[in-house]
């Protein structure tokens, strides 16, 4: 199976969807004559052309609102926002607009569109560019958000998000597109809302999805090494979220521990747990333990953003806590 | 002076860290802040730099080697020092590597930067847990800048040390705290994981003959294996389900002076607050009656033990607040009497039960002592002859013992302990006399039982004792 980047096979899965169905589109910033900011959209310009690859003003609202408009007359719009964090001037055009467009018109709207682009934290962004957004936007009943954190699973999930009907919120990562992995050829789709096991143990069950599955592969090999096996549950679609996945793996592991990028309160890791004291009450040995970014604006300064970010260190102390290790 | 070369936190979340590279070899000179390896954390590879100066001694870490923070690495000394007793303390190296780490940290050094923190040499993109950004996207507005190697991070005080770390526990091994956690919670109630009482309901185990090892005494999943693995499950099982019988038990609930006695007393002595009551018993009639029944024939001889033990079960019938396990939330009192007696096995004690003893005969309860006892010491008892006392006692008569105390076998509420039985002068009716006398201590649960109450009780036995033929009736 071929390795490659992240970036790599998000590029791939554009250049077959946009192959495969003629509908397709992407717009955004520095999307056609820049390669994109990420270079995510390098070479489409000249494979497919200034109509289906489209540069736009720096207006977040603005084209966002052209996607909700060009989905409503049946095509299928790929948005791409340079970060999420830029993409709060648009959520009234994705929470008012796309999500809720189908309902409000009484099912004679679809929204087949997607909304892409990298979320969270990457180095010293400082405060205003470094946030994890993925529970404000799985709030919203009408999205369904999908967070890759392996190059096959961003090639996979894209494919399905441009396919599906609904408007679909698509976190990447900056931080991820760099990473490598071995990605199937052609025709390789990963169904949205179902988790997958990334690593089987019987000790604890590490919950994560996003570029927090790297640290959670980091955290197992770690505790491997001290002979705790655990499992780790890369959620990848955390709305709808496979409750079924997760209560396997705790009901198997009687314990559990959810790692996230973004805040406490209000967390993904939040709605996880409520899952788990639902699904999984009489299997708990132990309280599930979230694991988060500390509960202050990203600091700017290296050590202390260090120091703010979730990480394998932190990870294992807290497993090591809900087995009553420590 | 030698220098003790210790894996240092590099980070503020680094906990351990792999030796990279050797920079230098056994035998080098090293001057303080030469570069003796490279140490990758969490997140960077980083340089460790000497400490001190003198000769490269010895290094305890190969390449590749990962070592908890504190972890002694290497030794530098002058080329003649006698290393031996801290080359021999490696295995205890962490406190003495925290040790050194914070004289290292804040004893002026020849560099004159006392607490200068290890500059940051540079970033392993390979290896660090979070890949680099986009190289491609330079010039970018959000492009995070490529971080290039850092300077001394000014001022920062080197992380204080770490106390020396815990010997890595496997999963599976219970720790051997459980006794410094209290076996209730503060308020009384016994505290358990939702999945240790879904096992423990499976499997028929009382969580209140448990000790909890969790946080608080919290009973964990670990327990209740800890208690199946002990090879009771079985005997619980059957047991509990004979304790469980409806109509055979009266459960108290636990009134607001109840609470706060077992509340109050628990933090005062501990899990189960014990206190003893002493009495002596006058045995001459009950010695007397033995004679009789040996010279009778051997089918009708009964010892000491097994007098007391039927003068108890009948005395618990009396007292069934006496009769009762502590369960945390509750009181249960037995109608049945199923009574534990301690006996010495090889290489410790078992507590065969004799169930319903109350309604056994002296002679049914001679028999059936002895047999338990034979095959206890045979170990060859069945889990369940041994499990599901209501209350127990101990004889060490028999090996010269006065008087001693008993330790209670929870969740029961007390133990009797039954001393030797022999002659003393005692005053009867103004004359003194020689009489068979025996001392008898029960310790009792003072959340189950009050000073009163076990004194009644224990005047009941003594009634028993001391009138032997109401045993035989």
């Amino acid at each position: 199976m071929p390795v490659m980047t992240y970036r790599d096979a998000l590029t791939q899965a554009l250049r077959e969807e946009l192959q495969r169905d003629d509908r397709v589109f992407l717009m955004g910033e520095e999307v056609a004559q820049y390669n994109g900011a990420y270079k995510v959209s390098k070479g489409l310009l000249d494979e497919f052309g200034p109509m289906r690859i489209v540069d736009t003003p720096i207006t977040e609202l603005g084209f966002a609102g052209v996607g909700v408009g060009a989905a409503m007359v049946g095509l299928r719009p790929i948005v791409e926002f340079m970060t999420w964090n830029f993409a709060l001037l648009a959520l009234d055009e994705v929470v008012n607009a796309a999500a809720k467009m189908l309902y409000m018109s009484g099912g004679q709207f679809k929204m087949p569109m997607v909304f892409r682009g990298p979320n969270g934290a990457a180095l010293q962004l400082a405060a205003q560019h470094s946030q994890a957004w993925e529970s404000w936007l799985a709030h919203i009943p009408g999205l369904k958000v999908l967070t890759p954190g392996t190059p096959a699973d961003a090639k996979g999930l894209l494919k399905s998000a441009i396919r599906d009907d609904n408007p679909v919120v698509f976190l990447e990562g900056e931080m991820l597109y760099n990473t490598k992995g071995e990605v199937p050829e052609g025709e390789h789709v990963v169904p949205i809302g179902v988790a997958e096991l990334k690593r089987e143990g019987d000790h604890c069950s590490l919950i994560t999805h996003g570029k927090m599955v790297l640290v959670a592969m980091k955290v197992a090999d770690d505790l491997a090494k001290e002979g705790i096996n655990i499992d780790v549950v890369d959620l990848r679609t955390v709305r709808p979220m496979d409750v079924e996945a997760i209560s396997r793996s705790v009901q198997k592991t009687n314990r559990a521990v959810v790692l996230e990028e973004g805040w406490e309160i209000c967390g993904m890791g939040s709605q996880v747990v409520d899952f788990i004291q639902r699904e999984c009450f009489d299997d708990l040995d132990a309280p599930v333990l979230r694991v988060h970014q500390e509960e202050v604006p990203m600091p700017y300064a290296k050590n202390l953003e260090r120091a703010a970010k979730p990480d394998a260190a932190k990870a294992v102390k807290a497993i090591k806590k809900v087995m009553y290790l420590d | 002076m030698a220098t003790k070369v210790v894996m240092e936190a590099l980070s503020p979340t680094m906990e351990e860290g792999r030796l990279v590279k050797w920079n230098k070899s056994e035998g080098d000179q090293i001057k303080t802040g030469d570069v003796l390896a490279e140490v990758e954390t969490d997140k960077a590879v980083m340089e460790l730099v000497a400490r001190g100066d003198g000769v490269l001694r010895k290094r305890l870490a190969n390449e590749g080697d990962a070592s908890p923070v504190g972890t002694l690495l290497a030794v530098i000394a002058a080329p003649d020092e006698n290393i031996d007793s801290i080359v021999g303390s490696a295995g205890a190296g962490a406190t003495a590597g925290s040790a050194q780490a914070a004289q290292a940290g804040g004893a002026p050094t020849q560099s004159g930067a006392p607490n200068q923190a290890v500059a940051e040499t540079k970033e392993a993109p390979a290896k660090s847990p979070v890949p680099q950004a986009p190289k491609q996207s330079q010039g970018e507005a959000s492009t995070p800048p490529q971080q290039k190697s850092g300077g001394p991070s000014g001022a920062a005080p080197s992380p204080p040390p770490r106390p020396a770390p815990r010997p890595p526990a496997g999963p599976s091994a219970a720790k051997g705290n459980g006794a410094s956690h209290p076996a209730a919670g503060t308020d009384g109630r016994r505290r358990s994981s939702p999945l240790a009482r879904r096992l423990a309901s499976d499997r028929g185990i009382q969580l209140g003959s448990i000790q909890g090892t969790g946080p608080g005494g919290r009973i964990v999943k670990r327990d209740i294996e800890n208690a199946k693995a002990a090879g009771t499950a079985a005997g619980r099982s059957a047991a509990a389900e004979r304790l469980a019988t409806e109509g055979d038990f009266k459960d108290v609930a636990l009134t607001q002076i109840r609470k706060t006695i077992a509340k109050r007393l628990t933090e005062s002595n501990g899990p189960i607050p014990t206190f003893f009551l002493t009495a002596e018993f006058d045995a001459t009639r009950a010695a007397e009656m033995r004679k009789q029944l040996a010279e009778m024939g051997d089918e009708y001889k009964a010892s000491f033990n097994d007098i007391v033990i039927k003068a108890v079960a009948l005395a618990l019938a009396e007292h069934p607040e006496v009769n009762a396990h502590w369960l945390g939330d509750k009181i249960r009192q037995f109608n049945r009497i199923h009574v534990a007696m301690a006996v010495a096995i090889e290489d410790g004690l078992i507590t065969p039960v004799l169930f319903d003893a109350d309604r056994m005969t002296l002679w049914d309860i001679s028999a059936k002592a002895r047999d338990l006892a034979g095959r206890a010491r045979e170990r060859k008892l069945m889990p369940e002859e041994y499990t599901g006392s209501t209350f127990s006692v101990s004889n060490l008569g028999m090996f010269g013992i006065d008087q001693f105390t008993a330790i209670i076998n929870p969740p029961e509420a007390g133990i009797l302990a039954i001393g030797g039985v022999e002659e003393k002068p005692i005053v009867v009716d103004g004359q003194l006399e020689i009489r068979q006398r025996m001392r008898v201590t029960m310790s009792c649960d003072h959340r189950v039982i009050d000073g009163a109450t076990g004194a009644k009780f224990l005047q009941t036995v003594r009634r028993y004792i001391e009138n032997p033929l109401s045993l035989l009736i």
